[in-house]
Formats: structure tokens, C-alpha cells, sequence
């Protein structure tokens, strides 16, 4: 660990100004990240700054129903919230299928939207990274590929997001909203995220100096059922070999609605835009859940190591999808 | 009196859970200051330059150790514990220097800013049976021979048999990751001279025998204190290269207890760790069943720097009778780190590839995988022809099956599914040698209190020795066990073997039951304050006569999901034969656990050494997986009433590792009865299944 300069932020305004001031600092609000990076060197910011008291912590549902989460709610009490339960069940399950009590009773909203790949590479300081280290090379591509990317990789980075939650708010459209030196901007969280490309440090779209202070999302869809399915190695605590968030809104034995993002396939939530097509208007069979697989997935490239992911998200959608309508 | 089978609960477990039992690390001593340690970034090569003033500049930092500074060993014969004498680079993780400083903090940092230039050589760290440098070592680990015949295996095998089977098995690479990594205060007393160390140690006579020579010390100008110990596994059987470089950093500062925790990622690369092994196996059958011949040819890696291979081939010796038997055993030399003892070190891979192939054999004849083993269960050791002590393993296999509702099994694979789970029942046998080391001594002393102190150098590495031994000396020296005050955890007090290799409390018990005797004998019942010996455990001709082993049977439900092959057990039950049982609370807690490491090999596990780099690169918990609580469901272990008077004069037999051995086929046998896909290496993953899951 290499010494820092520790501040705690008294309000947003102020911590962006810190932030635009300080080229080198961070922001701290869980730590279940950044604290394990700066104890690795995978980070080594010259000043953290200390969100965690900010009162950025409400859960509130406005007038059109849309719900605005503070970027500090604790990612259990999100998950515990009546309004989350009632109405945006994926989101629930997505959240407690990730981490273990302890995190979660920790992590943020706004700091689990951050979180940083788990690839192996990128956490080992004695190994190449372009994402920790731009140009030093991607050692994952010909290495230990167990859970790396098998959509939109790029052949600088095939490293994977580790949130369950931001694949639910992916599929949810919900909307980021962060605040930078001249105001509020709002980003849809499926654009939040990016694709490696050429720029594999980059995990998102959030400037330098801006801060995210709060979440929102769209009204339920009435009459939809939604869930999410996470596939990971053992019963708790593991990060998804992949996961899906999926929605369904069913009328007069055809599909209206339908909203599907996946996880652990690519650097960023996956929004299964092909597979969404090809069920609008379709009728709910197996057949149906079949094709849209093929829809998204003709397009995915396996690692040599991580063959297995193919079959596997296309078993867990048509899975996934079948208990929604069942 | 009748301490012994009383469950007692630990006597260490008040100041366990409220946080006063000292572990290593955690010892008050004065002044101490913080080692972090250099490792190397090549896997082979040699190191040119180490700069080291940026470290040496930053406030704080009192040494920077290096090959050029460091005290020079006087026994180099130990590959193992060599370090820092050339500028040798053997395995990728290797410690090549350190920094020690006023705080944890600043070492860390200080050791990040030394560079290090390398002469990089090419290294080869990819484990295969065709490795052209593959040899046959002279012994294999245990001192056991390394390759075994009678009969004829190979005409056997060369004509066609009316049932065989013909497979490699696999173990990958694992470490044993204790909850408290290992670590170490080392202080030097330079007047003395003395050097004391608080270590997280399986033996501490073991590290003060392998170490003093090494530092060119006496043995009593060492001393080792390790009252408590969380967990070990092997990885703490011997002290490894950190105890060294503490050691060298004490010399150099007097006065100053320097304190070395192993980070957790640092476990991955040099405390010792089970070498992946590779085995053929090979048997031959009659049509009932009958097997006319066993080969198991095993390979297991091993480090340039310093032989150990795994005895992965030898529990095949004596498990089952077959006229016509051959085992053997290839050593691979690769630029790895040292492999060491991990969690039945040779039968918990050997096992899983045999009772994998029993499973195997027993779909090959269409013969119920209990019935297979009752037909082929050898009336004497097939390895020497010696009587059993006590083999009870059809005993356990029946009972296992009675409780576990055995009879509910399909025999026919992939055919019971409830809801989206394919379900499925395994079995595995299993048997663990029995172990006494000889050494162990015991002073016994009646105290102006009325208590008897009781005092060897044994390590608790959290399996209940603080509690079984009490209740020993208790039965032996008729009192209950509030009238004892063990004393144990330092080499200051007389000498006592390692805790491992299941022979802990059969070595030391065995030696507190012949003192007490002795005590008894020369002061009575009544003994006058004061009164005193020490005495240690006559050999035991029976372990001559008789073939001594502790026996188990596991049987496992496991649960497939039907779409993504997520594997899950639901149930779990292990009965062992252990002779008697001390302390049935901690025993229970001991097999049980040996049961989770099983379910953990067979699911979870798998150190993966990139051969680009050369190290572990799922050095954490993280990446390396364990079972969680979620993965234990009901889960047990019971035991047959049983007394070994052959084995050790408390009647018991070792019961610290035969959790393990076996547990980890039955996993992959109820894998097999769920879907009808056979994996043959470990672990398995939804991967393995996926294929064989039924179309959706």
C-alpha cells in the first residue's frame, strides 16, 4: 500500500470540486473494491475521498412511479427494500446473489455500478494488463480464460464486469445519475458501461470529476414478471460464469414486453438486443427461446478455456425464460 | 475413570472465540518490527541487480536483506530453505530478499520499490506424464518404496478380461490455505545466543531440528512457541523458506522481534502445496467381479530445487485383494515451487483415482459398487501378506448404506430427476495408514495445587489436541480431567512429533499413557508435591505384526441442474472405523471437516499455474475456491464402536485425515449416477457436464 492523503467529502458539490481539483484521487464509499486494490497496488490514488456519509441513502418512489435510489444505499438494504421486492424482483434477486452478507452490507449502489473486473491478470501487479497498465499487452488472451468474455470482446482486453446488479439495471433501463462541475447528467446504465475497444481502462463512461449520486428507475411495467438467474460455481460467494436478468410481459399468448441483459460474457452488461427482437410478438415456447438464443449468441467467440460458456448462456436463457412463463 | 469418550468441550475454546488464544502473529512482544518480503518475477533465471536505495531511503526501513547481505547459511541441503545464498532464481514467487521496517505498512511499500533486473532463463512449468526428464525417485513421500509387483499385471492385462478398466485420473495443483496463513516473530537474542520463534507450525522440535543446522545453531539455542495453531493441513508440517528469512532478518537485528505474516497470496507460492497428479489406472476382472489384476501407475510433479513426490500409487497396495498386483510412481521436475504435505498426502489422490475406478469396474460387471468391493475385500494386507489389526471398511460401507438409503439408488444412471435437478447417490471406500512416530516424551509433575502437569512439545493446529490429551492423561493417570494442566506448544518443553499424518494424538498419547503409568508406578495415587518424571512411549512390536489402518465409507448425494449442470450435495455421510474414539465432539468435527476438503477437491479446488508466467494466478479466495456454508448442507459423520488394542494403548487409531481420503470419488461416483458422465479429473465443473445434460 502506498500512503494517501484522506479526505471526507461534506457534501456532493464539494467532493466534485475536490475531485476536478485532484487528478489523483479516488472515491471511497463501501471500499469492498478499492480497498482490496490499494492494498494489491492495483490502485494508488494520492487522495481518497470519503463519500460514505454523504445522506445519499434514500430509496424514493416519485409521483409517475419512477424510483430514485441514492448512490450510498447499501446493496442489502436495496435488496430488502419494499419497493425493490415488490416491484423490480430481478433487480432483488441480482443483488443478493452477489458478494456475501458482509459486502453487501457494505457496498454501495453507486460503488458497486463501479466495480472493477475480477480477471486474474488485471489484479496481479507481476503480470501485463492494458486495462491496469495501457499497452503493456492483455495476458488473459492465452492464459486462464475461465471467466472471460465471450461477447464484444476486443483483442486488447477480454476481461468480464463481476456485477450482478448493474445487469439487472441494465435489462431495467435504469439511469444513471451523476454529478459533475456543471450539474446533473443522466446516462442510461446499458450505455454506462463500455466495451473494451481500444481503451480497456476506461469501464465507463463517467468523467473523471464526475460523481454518481443516485439511481433511477423507470416505472414497473405492468403486468410483467421478471427474475434473475446467476450460474456460478458454488452455492454463494462466487462471481457468475454468467447470469441473466430477464423480463417478460406476455398478452393474448404473444410476448409485448421483454427486457433480457446477460452477465459474465462481456466487459460490460450485456443487453441482449438481438434475443429482445426476436421474442417481441413471438409466442412463449421453448422454440421461441431457442431461436432468440441463437438471435444473440451467433455472434459470440469463445476463448480457447471458456468454450463452455456458449452453451452454457444459452441454457441458462432458455432456462430463465421458460420459469417466467411457466 | 473414563475421560476417554466423553465429549468434552475444548478447553481452548473460551479463549478462542474471545479472542485471547495467541496465534503466531499475535504474541506481545517488545519493539517488534514488520518483514515483507522480495519474491522473484521470473520462474527461472538468475538475479543481476537489486536496487535497493529508493527502499533503504524511505524513513523506517532498518534492512534491506538481499542475496549480497544476507547471513550465510551453514546447511545448504535443503532446497526448500535455501534462499538468498546465490542469485539463483528457481520457481516464479521464490523469495529473493526482504524488507524490514518500523511498520507493516512501510515494509510493503519499501519492497515495492526495489528493482529487481533478471537473466531470464526458459522455464517449463506444464505438468505432463510424456515429460522427457519424468524419472522413477528413489523413494516416494513416507519413506514408502516406489514401485511394488507380484504376479504378472501386464500378460494379465494383455489378454482380454471379462470386465477392465483402463483410465487416467486426475488431481490438479492445491494449497492448503489454513485460516491463519502462515507467520512468524523471530527475535534474537545475541547474548545467549537464542533464537526464539513464535511460529505457526505443525512441530515446533520439528522447526527447531530442520532449522538450527540450517542457521548454524545448537538445537538449544533455538526455541519454537505455537500454543495455538489455526490449522495447517501438511502446509505447516516442516518450516519453510519464510521461517528462514525471518530467522536471517533477527540475526541482523538484535533485540528486535521481527514479525512475517504470509500474505494470503504469498500462500500460493512458497509454504508447500499438493503437485498435481496423474494416474493410470488399470484392473481386471472376472465376471463377478473378481479382480485378477490392479495396476496404478502414478505421476505426480516435482520441483528441481527439491524432490517430493506424492505417494499417490500406494494406497493401491493393500486396498484390494488381487493375485496380481503393480504400482508405481514418476516424479515430473518442473521450475515450481517445493510440493509438500497437503491433506493425506498420497491417498487423497491415489484414493480419488481407485475408488473412482471401483465405481467404474462396478458399471462394467453390472455389479452394485458395494457388493464390488465386499467381493474383493482382502482377508490380509495384499501388500505384506501381515494380518489387519482391525479392518472394518465392509462394516462401514453396510452401515453407511443402511443409514444413508442406499437402497434408493437407481443403478442405472441418469435416471431420477426431481423438478430441474438430476439426482444422483456415490460411494467411495477408504483407508488411511496408521501412524505412531517414535520420539515423543512426557514429563509428568504433581503440583503444590493437586494438579498434574503434563508437558510435551505437541502443536494443537486447531484439531482439539488441548482437549484429547487431557482427557488421556486423565483416564491414565486416574483423575478428571479438571485435576490436569496440560502444558503443550513449545519446544523448550520435552520433545514430541509432528501433528500430521493422522499420528498426533496416537504419538503423544501413547507417550503420556507410559508415563503416567510409570508416574503411578513410582509415586501412587497419591503422589507428594513435587514429584516428577519423564518418560516416553516403549516401541509397539504390533505395529510390526499387524497392518494398522483406520477405514471410512462416504456416501454422497449430489444434485444437477438439469439446464446449467450446476453441481450441489445436499447430503453427505461418512462411517469410519478409528478405533476408540477420545473425544467424539472433536473427532466429529475433525471427520466432517475432512468431508468438506473432499467435497472441496472434488468441486472446487484447483491452483492454476499459468506456464507463461510460472505462478498461481487464482492466488486468492476469491478465484480459489473453497466451499461456503451454502454448499454444506446436512452433512455427517459417525463412527463404529470400535477399540484397537494393536494400535495404541488408548485403544484409538489416527482419525485426523481419513475424512478426506475417499470422500472426494464419492462426489464424482453420485456425479456419475446423476447424469452418466464420467470425469476422470479433478474437480469437476458444470463444464464437464454440460454436454451430457438432456436437450431442453
Amino acid at each position: 500500500m502506498i500512503p494517501f492523503r484522506y479526505e471526507r467529502a461534506t457534501d456532493a458539490p464539494s467532493a466534485v470540486v475536490t475531485l476536478r481539483e485532484n487528478p489523483g484521487a479516488k472515491v471511497l464509499a463501501g471500499g469492498t473494491n478499492l480497498v482490496d486494490h490499494l492494498k494489491l497496488c492495483v490502485a494508488t490514488p494520492e487522495l481518497l475521498i470519503d463519500i460514505s456519509r454523504l445522506p445519499l441513502d434514500t430509496v424514493d418512489t416519485w409521483g409517475d412511479g419512477t424510483v430514485r435510489i441514492g448512490a450510498n444505499v447499501r446493496n442489502s438494504d436495496l435488496a430488502a427494500h419494499p419497493a425493490i421486492r415488490r416491484g423490480y424482483p430481478m433487480l432483488a434477486r441480482a443483488l443478493l446473489s452477489g458478494a456475501s452478507p458482509q459486502l453487501r452490507n457494505l457496498a454501495t449502489t453507486g460503488g458497486n455500478l463501479l466495480q472493477r473486473t475480477r480477471c486474474v491478470y488485471f489484479q496481479d501487479l507481476s503480470t501485463p494488463c492494458n486495462k491496469r497498465n495501457p499497452g503493456s499487452g492483455c495476458s488473459a488472451i492465452g492464459g486462464y480464460t475461465r471467466y472471460h468474455a465471450i461477447l464484444g470482446a476486443s483483442e486488447h482486453c477480454v476481461a468480464t464486469h463481476p456485477s450482478d446488479m448493474a445487469v439487472a439495471l441494465t435489462a431495467l433501463d435504469a439511469t444513471v445519475v451523476a454529478l459533475g462541475p456543471n450539474g446533473e447528467r443522466r446516462i442510461p446504465v446499458p450505455e454506462f458501461h463500455r466495451l473494451a475497444g481500444d481503451e480497456p481502462d476506461r469501464d465507463t463512461v463517467l468523467e473523471r470529476d464526475e460523481l454518481i449520486v443516485a439511481v433511477e428507475l423507470p416505472p414497473v411495467v405492468p403486468g410483467a414478471v421478471s427474475t434473475y438467474r446467476k450460474v456460478r460455481d458454488r452455492a454463494s460467494y462466487a462471481f457468475a460464469l454468467v447470469s441473466v436478468a430477464a423480463e417478460l410481459r406476455i398478452g393474448d399468448g404473444t410476448i409485448r414486453d421483454v427486457r433480457i441483459a446477460f452477465g459474465g460474457v462481456a466487459h460490460k452488461p450485456w443487453r441482449a438486443v438481438g434475443a429482445e427482437h426476436s421474442l417481441l410478438g413471438a409466442e412463449p415456447t421453448l422454440r421461441a427461446f431457442s431461436a432468440a438464443a441463437d438471435a444473440e449468441l451467433s455472434a459470440a467467440r469463445a476463448l480457447p478455456g471458456n468454450e463452455y460458456k456458449i452453451p452454457l448462456i444459452r441454457r441458462t436463457l432458455v432456462a430463465t425464460l421458460r420459469e417466467l412463463v411457466e | 475413570m473414563n475421560a476417554i469418550g466423553t465429549s468434552l468441550p475444548r478447553i481452548d475454546g473460551q479463549a478462542k472465540v474471545t479472542g485471547t488464544a495467541r496465534y503466531a502473529y499475535e504474541h506481545p512482544v517488545a519493539d517488534p518490527v514488520h518483514l515483507f518480503p522480495i519474491t522473484a518475477e521470473v520462474a527461472r533465471g538468475r538475479v543481476t541487480h537489486m536496487e535497493t536505495e529508493g527502499a533503504e531511503a524511505l524513513p523506517g526501513v532498518l534492512l534491506v536483506l538481499t542475496p549480497d547481505n544476507a547471513p550465510r547459511l551453514a546447511d545448504t541441503s535443503d532446497g526448500d530453505l535455501t534462499i538468498l545464498q546465490t542469485t539463483d532464481v528457481s520457481y516464479r514467487g521464490q523469495l529473493i530478499g526482504a524488507v524490514v521496517a518500523e511498520t507493516p505498512e512501510i515494509a510493503r511499500q519499501a519492497a515495492g520499490l526495489v528493482s529487481v533486473r533478471y537473466d531470464e532463463q526458459d522455464h517449463d512449468t506444464g505438468f505432463r506424464v510424456d515429460h522427457p526428464q519424468a524419472y522413477r525417485p528413489e523413494s516416494v513421500n513416507g519413506g514408502y518404496a516406489t514401485t511394488t509387483d507380484a504376479g504378472d499385471t501386464e500378460s494379465l492385462f494383455a489378454r482380454p478380461a471379462d470386465a477392465s478398466v483402463d483410465h487416467w485420473y486426475s488431481t490438479p495443483e492445491e494449497h492448503n490455505n489454513p485460516m491463519e496463513p502462515h507467520a512468524v516473530i523471530a527475535l534474537w537474542d545475541s547474548t545467549e545466543p537464542l533464537l526464539t520463534m513464535y511460529d505457526s507450525t505443525q512441530s515446533t522440535h520439528g522447526v527447531v531440528s530442520a532449522l538450527a543446522p540450517v542457521l548454524g545453531l545448537e538445537r538449544d539455542q533455538m526455541r519454537v512457541i505455537a500454543p495455538h495453531v489455526g490449522g495447517g493441513f501438511g502446509s505447516k508440517g516442516s518450516p519453510h523458506s519464510h521461517d528462514v528469512l525471518a530467522a536471517m532478518a533477527a540475526m541482523r537485528l538484535p533485540g528486535r522481534p521481527v514479525k512475517f505474516a504470509v500474505t494470503r497470496r504469498h500462500m500460493f507460492a512458497f509454504v508447500g502445496y499438493r503437485a498435481r497428479t496423474a494416474s493410470h489406472v488399470r484392473i481386471a476382472a472376472d465376471h463377478r467381479g473378481h479382480i485378477t489384476a490392479l495396476a496404478h501407475d502414478a505421476f505426480a510433479q516435482t520441483a528441481r530445487v527439491k524432490e517430493y513426490v506424492e505417494q499417490a500409487a500406494v494406497p493401491a497396495r493393500s486396498m484390494y485383494a488381487s493375485p496380481n498386483r503393480h504400482t508405481d510412481h514418476h516424479a515430473v521436475p518442473l521450475d515450481v515451487p517445493v510440493p509438500y504435505w497437503m491433506r493425506a498426502p498420497g491417498e487423497a489422490p491415489g484414493m480419488f483415482a481407485g475408488e473412482v475406478a471401483m465405481d467404474e469396474l462396478a458399471a462394467e460387471c453390472g455389479i452394485d459398487p458395494i457388493e464390488l468391493r465386499v467381493r474383493n475385500e482382502p482377508l490380509s494386507d495384499p501388500e505384506t501378506g501381515k494380518p489387519w489389526s482391525s479392518r472394518r471398511v465392509l462394516d462401514c460401507l453396510h452401515e453407511g448404506a443402511r443409514r444413508f438409503g442406499w437402497d434408493t439408488r437407481s443403478a442405472s444412471p441418469a435416471s431420477r430427476r426431481e423438478g430441474n435437478s438430476l439426482i444422483g447417490i456415490g460411494v467411495a471406500g477408504a483407508a488411511y495408514p496408521h501412524m505412531v512416530m517414535p520420539g515423543t516424551e512426557v514429563s509428568i509433575g504433581f503440583g503444590d495445587n493437586g494438579r498434574y502437569s503434563v508437558r510435551t512439545g505437541a502443536a494443537d493446529i486447531g484439531t482439539g489436541a488441548w482437549t484429547t490429551l487431557t482427557l488421556i492423561a486423565a483416564d491414565a493417570l486416574g483423575c478428571p480431567p479438571e485435576q490436569i494442566a496440560l502444558e503443550i506448544g513449545d519446544s523448550a518443553l520435552p520433545n514430541a512429533t509432528v501433528a500430521g499424518g493422522s499420528s498426533g494424538t496416537s504419538s503423544w498419547g501413547s507417550a503420556i499413557v507410559t508415563a503416567a503409568h510409570q508416574f503411578r508406578a513410582r509415586f501412587g495415587d497419591d503422589p507428594p508435591p513435587g514429584a516428577e518424571l519423564t518418560a516416553h512411549a516403549p516401541d509397539n512390536p504390533d505395529l510390526e505384526k499387524y497392518t494398522i489402518s483406520s477405514f471410512g465409507a462416504h456416501f454422497v448425494e449430489v444434485r444437477v441442474d438439469v439446464d446449467t449442470g450446476e453441481i450441489r450435495i445436499p447430503r453427505m455421510l461418512g462411517v469410519f472405523s478409528v478405533g476408540r474414539v477420545i473425544n467424539p465432539r472433536t473427532v466429529r468435527s475433525q471427520l466432517i471437516g475432512g468431508m468438506i476438503f473432499g467435497v472441496s477437491m472434488a468441486l472446487h479446488e484447483e491452483s492454476v499455474r499459468d506456464p507463461r508466467f510460472g505462478h498461481v494466478v487464482t492466488h486468492d479466495l476469491a478465484e480459489y475456491h473453497i466451499p461456503v456454508h451454502a454448499d454444506i448442507a446436512e452433512i455427517d459423520a459417525t463412527w463404529l464402536d470400535d477399540t484397537d488394542e494393536h494400535a495404541t494403548p488408548m485403544g484409538s487409531r489416527g482419525a485426523g485425515e481419513i475424512g478426506i481420503v475417499g470422500s472426494a470419488a464419492a462426489v464424482v461416483n453420485a456425479i456419475y449416477n446423476a447424469t452418466g458422465v464420467r470425469v476422470r479429473d479433478l474437480p469437476v465443473r458444470l463444464d464437464d457436464l454440460l454436454t451430457g445434460l438432456p436437450a431442453q
